[in-house]
């Protein structure tokens, strides 16, 4: 079990980038279907160089969220985002088999 | 979401405080919400749920669906005695995906050698505990047969609301210790959450057998334990 307390902790490293300056987008898991690599919940962190930390599907669809973060970083607004069977990167990683996620995207602001 | 949302959830966390955060229909997570709190727009027994079993989930609302999650502490057992049940205990506990801290002043018992890769306090409970508080989601057991060095983190975890309190001995040590929780001034219906004799009735018989006897009763206890009111467990 993770000890919230380290690093290997991807809201403690979104506080640890904000105070280090950086601009961070907040990506979670808040629904799956069929097979998910990765539970609801989990969480990857983006800055707006493309830094990212932490997991949203152990795999290729974490391109698409980096890509999507810089937009997100750029207008605060949030965005759900849904990959699925007929999504030629969620093939690859792994949700072919009928399994399909949604994402939530925000910016961590003031 | 706002960065004095993110600060204040982490520090929950790393307080070892359950926390949920709530989202709105276009993904932005606008509230925390503590254990113990009502939230309008969230059904109590939803919260209950959450906070029970720790699973996140989409919350059905009029005009759409929600985002709760939740962070609930990893649950630990802190072992009172560094007796060959513990010594069972530890690997069985860390299978089982809980965190475990043993705690003996009694030099002899509690060394590297018998407890490898194990988190071993060599001091007295009274010490350790000072900077090692007992919480909600902590279990305590205690299995040293001594008062001397039972007593204390027994009565610390009936105070802190441990989800968790047990204590090895037969039914007549038992109830002389009640006697003395009674005299520490517990009521004697704090007194009767302690689980004793320790573990659940399988009839037990030798250490390892105890060890998995106690490992149940603590599983059980967790998983079914109601929420704690949010009392003293301000940040």
């Amino acid at each position: 079990m993770g000890r919230v307390e380290d690093m290997q902790d991807p809201l403690i490293a979104a506080e640890v980038w904000l105070a280090e300056g950086r601009a961070v987008a907040l990506a979670t898991v808040v629904e799956t279907w069929g097979s998910a690599p990765r539970p609801v919940g989990s969480h990857l962190v983006i800055d707006s160089e493309g830094n990212f930390f932490g997991s949203v599907s152990g795999g290729c669809v974490e391109g698409a969220v980096i890509e999507e973060a810089s937009e997100v970083i750029a207008s605060g607004q949030p965005r759900l985002l849904e990959f699925g069977v007929a999504d030629e990167t969620a093939w690859r990683v792994g949700l072919s088999c009928g399994g399909r996620i949604r994402v939530q995207l925000e910016r961590i602001g003031e | 979401m706002r960065r004095d949302l993110l600060h204040a959830l982490n520090r929950a966390r790393v307080n070892r405080q359950a926390i949920a955060t709530l989202s709105d229909e276009r993904g932005e997570t606008v509230r925390l919400i503590r254990e113990g709190e009502q939230a309008e727009d969230v059904p109590g027994e939803v919260l209950a749920r959450a906070f029970r079993s720790g699973k996140p989930s989409m919350v059905e609302v009029a005009g759409g669906a929600l985002f709760l999650n939740v962070y609930l502490p990893p649950p630990r057992i802190v072992v009172i005695g560094a007796v060959h049940i513990s010594q069972a205990l530890a690997p069985m506990a860390r299978l089982a995906g809980y965190d475990l801290t043993i705690i003996d002043p009694r030099t002899a018992f509690a060394t590297e050698d018998r407890f490898e890769g194990v988190d071993l306090r060599p001091d007295w409970p009274e010490d350790v505990l000072k900077t090692f508080p007992l919480d909600a989601h902590t279990a305590l057991a205690a299995v040293t047969h001594d008062p001397k060095i039972d007593d204390y983190p027994l009565s610390q975890a009936l105070k802190a609301g441990c989800f968790y309190v047990g204590a090895l001995g037969s039914r007549k040590t038992h109830a002389r210790r009640v006697e003395r929780l009674l005299a520490f001034g517990h009521s004697q219906s704090e007194i009767d959450r302690i689980s004793a004799p320790i573990g659940l009735d399988i009839g037990a018989a030798s250490p390892g057998e105890i060890a998995v006897a106690v490992l149940a009763d603590i599983i059980s206890a967790y998983r079914k334990r109601a929420i704690a009111s949010p009392a003293g467990d301000a940040s």
